[in-house]
């Protein structure tokens, strides 16, 4: 009985979680402008092949993803590292100070950075994108990484100076292994947050560079049409 | 460690720059033009075969509203050089002085938009603005549901329909609505009629199922209401699903929109944004932009192009004599009542619970 209510349970939290792409999947093949069914069709996925715009912001939103989140987990890396050998009062400043974008709302980010870039005269674009996700990502790479460090004995780099190894060869064959963990989940957080993000994007994006969350918000004006579900179809 | 830095440090800087340039530069003979648009507001193929047909390049972005619209061009951080606002987000721009003025000579194909096009209240000397889409509001209703003939607003007041009636959630045309039923213009700034008007509203709260945005489509079709206030637009589409829908544009009048195409002062690239306007008031090009996007072309050489079921269709090109009426009116520059329709706003939606 006991083992009956556990498997209903999970079975019941699944459902809840995979209904709606579930309805997504049979609405993307449906015959209709709007989500009543009509018959079966493929015709959106054609349409979708034939959008130019679409897909050029998927390969926008893929570019900045990738870009960013490798910068911001490269400096995450090395702030982690560097956060984690000060003492005192700069340590808790710096954690602080890491804390600050990580707790600030999207888009109190979002419009100073679009100050910072007016004031230096930076043409917006995707520069400008690429600059802004790595300044909302790399919190979240220092704090993935800072635990592992935590945990990582230091007494192992410096037996491998000891014994020879230049730093760079040390960080690299001791300290990167240990953190390893750390640095795979920061860089999966920062590439999720980086395709994620609306707002911050909204503020500070070019002419021509629309990422996916911009182009599905424009969308939404004449209803998120039949559309966009052949791609989230794609997407998952 | 300071080496290692700067080798990681000047690896990102560089992959950065190259997809700057990857970004600027653009290989087409004859420049770019930059877009500003709604969503989903042109036959994709367009951008194509302007590209095609002229060596410019389109660099081509889109807005869900006028207002994020507004804050984007507003500051000036980029330049577009063609922009679609509609009619009194066009009045608020010419007040703001961010429009240029418009050199009619190089758009010839201008004069394919028919005259009752020209001189619209938004922009009553016809200088800085080109019509790209219009359209009306009214009611849509299911004629299977309802026994007496709709022609007014007052039947969305009937407590026969009580919880059969949707309402735009949008404070702006839920008081058009209202304003209208009273017999006052819609942009009116009296205190007196603003409050009859919320009154007006708060009496037919509870008669209201609910107050909707797109959603409201797919309860009509299912046929969960009777009424919905709707966009000629939107209603073509509900009409087109199910053969008992009806539109009507209410004898007190209505709202009647125009979208149109503008050139922000701060354009760089003027003669290839005077290019493409010219393109998309090209007869077929306009109908192309007509069948993909639904709403009403004001160049009758581009409705002849288009399926006789559309062309003829009252609901999308209702007459001259409809639109030309007195009580039709475009919205105005709304800037110094916003705060007052917020509150009105506030207070009718509160009165629902």
């Amino acid at each position: 009985m006991i083992k009956f209510i556990k498997r209903f349970y999970v079975a019941l939290i699944l459902l809840i979680m995979y209904a709606p792409v579930a309805v997504l999947m049979v609405f993307s093949f449906n015959d209709s402008k709007l989500p009543i069914w009509k018959g079966f069709t493929f015709k959106w996925y054609e349409n979708l092949a034939n959008d130019m715009s679409i897909q050029q912001s998927f390969v926008y939103t893929i570019i900045i993803a990738v870009v960013s989140s490798l910068i911001a987990t490269a400096i995450g890396t090395l702030a982690a590292m560097g956060i984690h050998q000060m003492k005192g009062y700069k340590r808790n400043l710096m954690l602080n100070i890491t804390y600050i974008p990580l707790l600030s709302p999207d888009i109190v980010i979002g419009i100073s950075l679009m100050m910072l870039f007016n004031v230096l005269h930076i043409p917006f674009g995707l520069p400008t994108l690429i600059i802004s996700h790595i300044t909302f990502s790399t919190p979240y790479v220092i704090l993935s990484i800072m635990p592992k460090l935590k945990q990582m004995n230091f007494n192992v780099y410096e037996a491998a100076l000891d014994l020879g190894a230049t730093p760079w060869y040390a960080f690299r064959k001791v300290i990167l292994p240990e953190i390893m963990p750390g640095v795979i989940a920061g860089l999966f957080i920062a590439f999720t947050l980086s395709i994620d993000d609306f707002v911050v994007s909204f503020f500070n994006t070019g002419a021509g560079v629309d990422t996916l969350p911009i182009k599905i918000y424009a969308m939404a004006r004449k209803g998120l049409t039949q559309q966009l579900m052949p791609f989230q179809q794609l997407c998952l | 460690m300071k080496k290692l830095t700067k080798r990681i440090l000047s690896a990102g800087l560089v992959g950065m720059m190259t997809l700057a340039m990857a970004g600027c530069g653009n290989s087409a003979p004859n420049g770019q033009v930059v877009v500003y648009n709604w969503g989903e507001f042109i036959d994709p193929q367009v951008n194509k075969m302007f590209t095609q047909e002229t060596g410019i390049k389109v660099v081509y972005s889109e807005y869900a509203n006028n207002e994020e619209m507004y804050a984007k061009v507003e500051p000036g951080n980029v330049s577009y050089d063609v922009i679609f606002p509609s009619d009194y987000m066009v009045e608020k721009m010419i007040n703001k002085g961010i429009l240029e003025k418009l050199d009619f000579s190089k758009i010839p194909n201008y004069e394919n938009i028919d005259v009752r096009f020209e001189n619209l209240p938004y922009d009553p000397n016809n200088e800085y603005s080109i019509p790209y889409m219009w359209g009306t509001v009214g009611i849509v209703y299911n004629k299977k549901m309802v026994s007496e003939p709709v022609d007014s607003w007052d039947i969305l007041w009937d407590s026969k329909y009580k919880d059969q009636i949707l309402m735009y959630d949008s404070e702006r045309d839920s008081l058009m609505v209202a304003l209208k039923k009273l017999g006052y213009s819609m942009n009116t700034r009296d205190e007196k009629q603003l409050e009859e008007a919320k009154n007006l509203l708060i009496e037919q709260a509870p008669l209201v199922l609910s107050y909707v945005g797109d959603e409201g489509k797919n309860k009509m079709v299912n046929e969960e209401a009777v009424f919905m206030v709707s966009y000629a637009g939107d209603a073509m589409i509900m009409l087109s699903e199910n053969p008992d829908l009806e539109f009507v544009i209410p004898k007190e009048g209505s709202n009647f929109y125009v979208d149109t195409m503008v050139m922000p002062k701060n354009a760089t690239n003027k003669d290839n944004a005077y290019a493409y306007m010219n393109f998309l008031c090209r007869p077929d090009i306009a109908a192309m932009n007509a069948k993909e996007i639904g709403y009403s072309t004001p160049i009758s050489a581009a409705r002849e192009q288009l399926d006789d079921e559309i062309k003829n269709n009252p609901v999308a090109y209702p007459s001259e004599e409809v639109t030309n009426a007195d009580n039709m009116e475009m919205f105005n520059d709304p800037s110094d009542v916003i705060g007052t329709y917020s509150s009105i706003w506030t207070q009718v939606k509160a009165s629902n619970n």
